[in-house]
């Protein structure tokens, strides 16, 4: 068996799901490249729409940033205290871990609570026009994202008060906060699309 | 084995040496008999075998429709149809082909294969391939809901706005088709990832990158392509729907949309689909061919990059599909360009087949023929490609019979000749009995023949001016003869692809017996038996090179694959997981059981896609809360798996 034993050394393999080594990783690296695929198809459709638009774009002028800017740091802040606690979890510490988590779902709720503000302040519906229907669309896609994320990392929390993460296994919890951290990676893509492109058009 | 560690040294076993590793191995792996056994099996060969059947009751359906569209069309002033029942079924027709069957069958080919190829017990994500079959299963019958009471999509499979607005089509109709692709998009979508962390993770040891076989290239990149494409066809169906449901302006001139975004959005998944349908049919040419002709294939590594090249390219073709639109000069050009560029990677295959064949001692089986009349067809379905990239033969020919002959010189010449030589070339495989030849030989010839004069006289229609999608046509214009013979080969195609059901049928229960290598081939599902019991492989095969099972066979190959020995892992469901380009072991695979997990979760999306079409928005939720409790339950860390910090072991 020599083409065998050039392969494997004798070495002890890790049994089980593992970091990168797990097929959870890879699954949700390629879950979150087509999701990458349909945001992007989301904002090529915006700005399609918005460079064939004849008149004023946005319709109603720049969407204004004062619930905007609050919601990308909260978001922003969500993601770190996620990675924070995604660390203690590394070291076996689950407190760190459940600190983490608490801390991550409140600034999401946040996040959606400074969102349904916004909504509710516009103007316009996405019945009114183009820019309204691609508006409420994109945003509301995004916002499901967030509600998903929320709910993952709330399962999070029961299974490790349940006790199922350690130093030695922690790979469930490394997919979710890879998925946690793309909701606010695509949210920055959203609001520069919707909040910030509308003024260096100016 | 009281093995509570993290870590473990696999055992290393000769299953020749001890026979109650079949045993051991059977229990672990084999499904519970009884129907609810047969529901919760997340087992490869029978979702494959699954896939590859729903997906011929497809076919069969989507040719019974064109046989009556072509009675229709075999005289002029024919009245057998009425233009609305002509528009369904002309939808129905290309709905039915290009996304319940094209794919499907080949995710049938390739759930049985993958597997067996890569020397693996499963695939990566055994429940999520249990979850693709469903749903699948599931849109298909969704899609089909309004064909009985006469209401089925009319806007043809490519659906253009306005065409498919609600002020000009304002039934249910088109919204079943808007949901149902999307419902369909989920199945092809999870499909697709569950193939490429299958590539990623589960080959055996030393199947390095440049040794699996082409049809893995081929699916692999067809699964790439799919999860960068698929969105785009959901995200405008699912806009359309929005657009017709909820008064919303996405492609509504009057509210500042833009019909054409649609096309765009459509055409940017629609293009790389084409390549998704086909590249693994190739591989399962390039695969097939070096068996029947006795020597490796010529070019293999120009082969698996050619493959990967056509899809890359795919992606910037897509407005050669909206020459006629009014778009730019400029942007035609572009466009123009790109098409005639992907000439080059496909012309790279066909030399490899002609080179394999030529330099070969090939032995005239059926699978055979089928494989080498794949070449001629798709050579010809190549050259009308390429007359049309060029834009100003493409705006005279243009929704004309020339694309209808082009387009089905492509699907069925790579799609379905490939696919039923694969069917006579793996049928021992998938059920231990060998098909009839002789009947396989008569199939071929009347399937290629009538294929043939049923098609290729379109060309000519479709330069003398007929426009595809009409109903009817006036005597006089010098178009019946033609239609006449086109009816005449489109039946003697159809009593090809009888005589091919007439033979599956016969060979399931007289075949002549097969071992598990009967026709000599060189690839590992060749080496377990036939069928393969549900373990795959009672031990992890090694590879030394792309041809494990020609080794012995070859002058100037060097190999030490084996089969005779290697890693038992029989602790529960394991399989050994390699690193990516190498293959080289890094981790041992923990593998889900039996689950009714993926049943479950599809019937709640379905009741879900059902209570979105009739806008029933408490069955919307209670779906929806279904749904999160099934996928919860399905994601609950288990320690089996090695997902929590205690790994029990039995």
């Amino acid at each position: 068996m020599n083409e065998a034993e050039a392969l494997y050394d004798g070495a002890p393999l890790p049994v089980g799901s593992k970091g990168r080594l797990s097929s959870g990783w890879w699954g949700m690296v390629t879950l979150i490249a087509t999701e990458t695929a349909l945001f992007a198809y989301l904002l090529f459709s915006y700005f399609y729409v918005a460079s064939h638009n004849g008149g004023a774009w946005p319709p109603g002028g720049p969407p204004k940033l004062y619930l905007a800017i609050p919601g990308t740091i909260v978001l922003m802040l969500g993601s770190v205290t996620m990675w924070w606690g995604e660390k203690g979890i590394r070291a076996g510490r689950q407190r760190q871990l459940l600190i983490g988590l608490s801390a991550s779902v409140l600034l999401g709720v946040a996040f959606v609570a400074l969102e349904g503000i916004e909504w509710s302040q516009k103007n316009f519906t996405p019945k009114t026009n183009a820019y309204g229907s691609l508006y409420f669309t994109v945003t509301g896609f995004h916002l499901t994202h967030v509600l998903v994320g929320v709910l993952m990392l709330m399962m999070l929390f029961v299974w490790t008060l349940l006790g199922y993460f350690g130093v030695r296994r922690h790979s469930t919890v490394a997919i979710a906060v890879m998925y946690w951290h793309f909701v606010t990676a695509v949210w920055v893509a959203v609001f520069l699309t919707f909040y910030i492109s509308p003024y260096l058009a100016r | 084995m009281a093995n509570t560690d993290a870590l473990r040294v696999p055992v290393v076993a000769r299953p020749a040496d001890d026979p109650s590793i079949a045993l051991r191995l059977q229990r672990i792996w084999e499904t519970r008999a009884g129907w609810i056994g047969a529901l919760a099996s997340v087992d490869h060969k029978s979702i494959g075998k699954r896939y590859l059947v729903t997906s011929f009751a497809f076919l069969i359906l989507g040719g019974l429709e064109a046989a009556v569209m072509r009675l229709q069309l075999a005289q002029p002033n024919q009245a057998l149809l009425t233009p609305e029942q002509y528009n369904q079924l002309f939808t129905m027709h290309g709905v039915t082909m290009i996304f319940l069957y094209a794919l499907p069958v080949l995710s049938g080919f390739s759930n049985f294969l993958w597997p067996l190829l890569l020397g693996s017990r499963d695939m990566a994500f055994p429940r999520l391939n249990a979850f693709s079959y469903w749903v699948f299963l599931f849109s298909g019958i969704f899609l089909y809901a309004s064909f009985p009471v006469g209401r089925a999509p009319d806007a043809g499979w490519f659906n253009y706005v306005p065409y498919s607005s609600l002020a000009y089509n304002p039934g249910i109709n088109i919204d079943l088709y808007a949901l149902g692709m999307v419902l369909l998009g989920v199945s092809t979508t999870v499909g697709s990832i569950n193939f490429i962390v299958t590539l990623i993770r589960t080959r055996a040891p030393g199947m390095s990158i440049n040794r699996v076989p082409i049809l893995v290239w081929g699916t692999l990149t067809a699964s790439v392509g799919n999860i960068f494409a698929v969105p785009a066809v959901s995200l405008a169906f699912f806009m359309l729907w929005m657009d017709r449901r909820f008064g919303m302006h996405f492609f509504d001139v009057t509210g500042g949309g833009q019909p054409l975004l649609w096309q765009h959005l459509f055409w940017m998944f629609g293009h790389p689909w084409v390549y998704a349908i086909v590249l693994p049919a190739m591989g399962i040419v390039s695969d097939g061919l070096p068996t029947f002709c006795r020597r490796p294939l010529v070019g293999y590594t120009a082969v698996a990059l050619a493959t990967v090249t056509t899809m890359v390219l795919g992606f910037g073709v897509w407005v050669h599909h909206m020459f006629a639109t009014g778009l730019p000069p400029l942007s035609l050009s572009f466009f123009s360009a790109a098409s005639f560029v992907i000439v080059i990677p496909s012309a790279v295959g066909v030399f490899a087949w002609l080179a394999t064949i030529w330099t070969g001692r090939p032995q005239f089986t059926t699978p055979f023929l089928f494989f080498a009349g794949f070449v001629i067809v798709f050579v010809i379905g190549g050259v009308s490609g390429f007359m049309t990239a060029a834009v100003p033969v493409d705006v005279q020919l243009t929704d004309t019979y020339f694309v209808v002959a082009h387009l089905h010189y492509v699907l069925i010449g790579i799609n379905v000749f490939p696919v039923v030589g694969g069917i006579h070339y793996w049928f021992p495989k998938f059920t231990g009995r060998l098909m009839n030849e002789r009947l396989g030989k008569w199939t071929f010839w009347i399937m290629f023949i009538g294929f043939n004069v049923g098609f290729f006289p379109m060309h000519i229609l479709g330069v003398l001016g007929m426009p595809r999608r009409v109903y009817t046509y006036s005597d006089g214009l010098g178009w019946s003869t033609l239609n006449l013979v086109i009816t005449l080969g489109a039946y003697l195609f159809a009593f090809g692809v009888l005589l091919f059901l007439i033979n599956v049928w016969r060979s399931l229960r007289q075949g002549e017996r097969a071992g598990a290598n009967p026709w000599n081939g060189p690839s590992l599902e060749w080496a377990t038996a036939s069928p393969p019991p549900p373990y795959n492989f009672a031990v992890i095969p090694t590879v030394g090179s792309r041809y494990p099972l020609w080794e012995s066979q070859m002058t100037g190959q060097t190999g030490e694959s084996t089969t005779a020995e290697g890693f038992l892992l029989d602790d529960g469901r394991e399989t050994i997981g390699t690193s990516v380009l190498d293959a080289v072991p890094d981790v041992i695979l923990r593998m889900p059981g039996d689950s009714l997990a993926p049943l479950l979760l599809s019937i709640a999306l379905v009741v879900l896609f059902i209570g979105m079409l009739v806008q029933s928005w408490w069955l919307f939720g209670a779906a929806l809360a279904a749904s999160l409790l099934a996928t919860i339950a399905w994601l609950w860390p288990e320690a089996r798996l090695g997902q929590t910090m205690d790994i029990a072991h039995e």
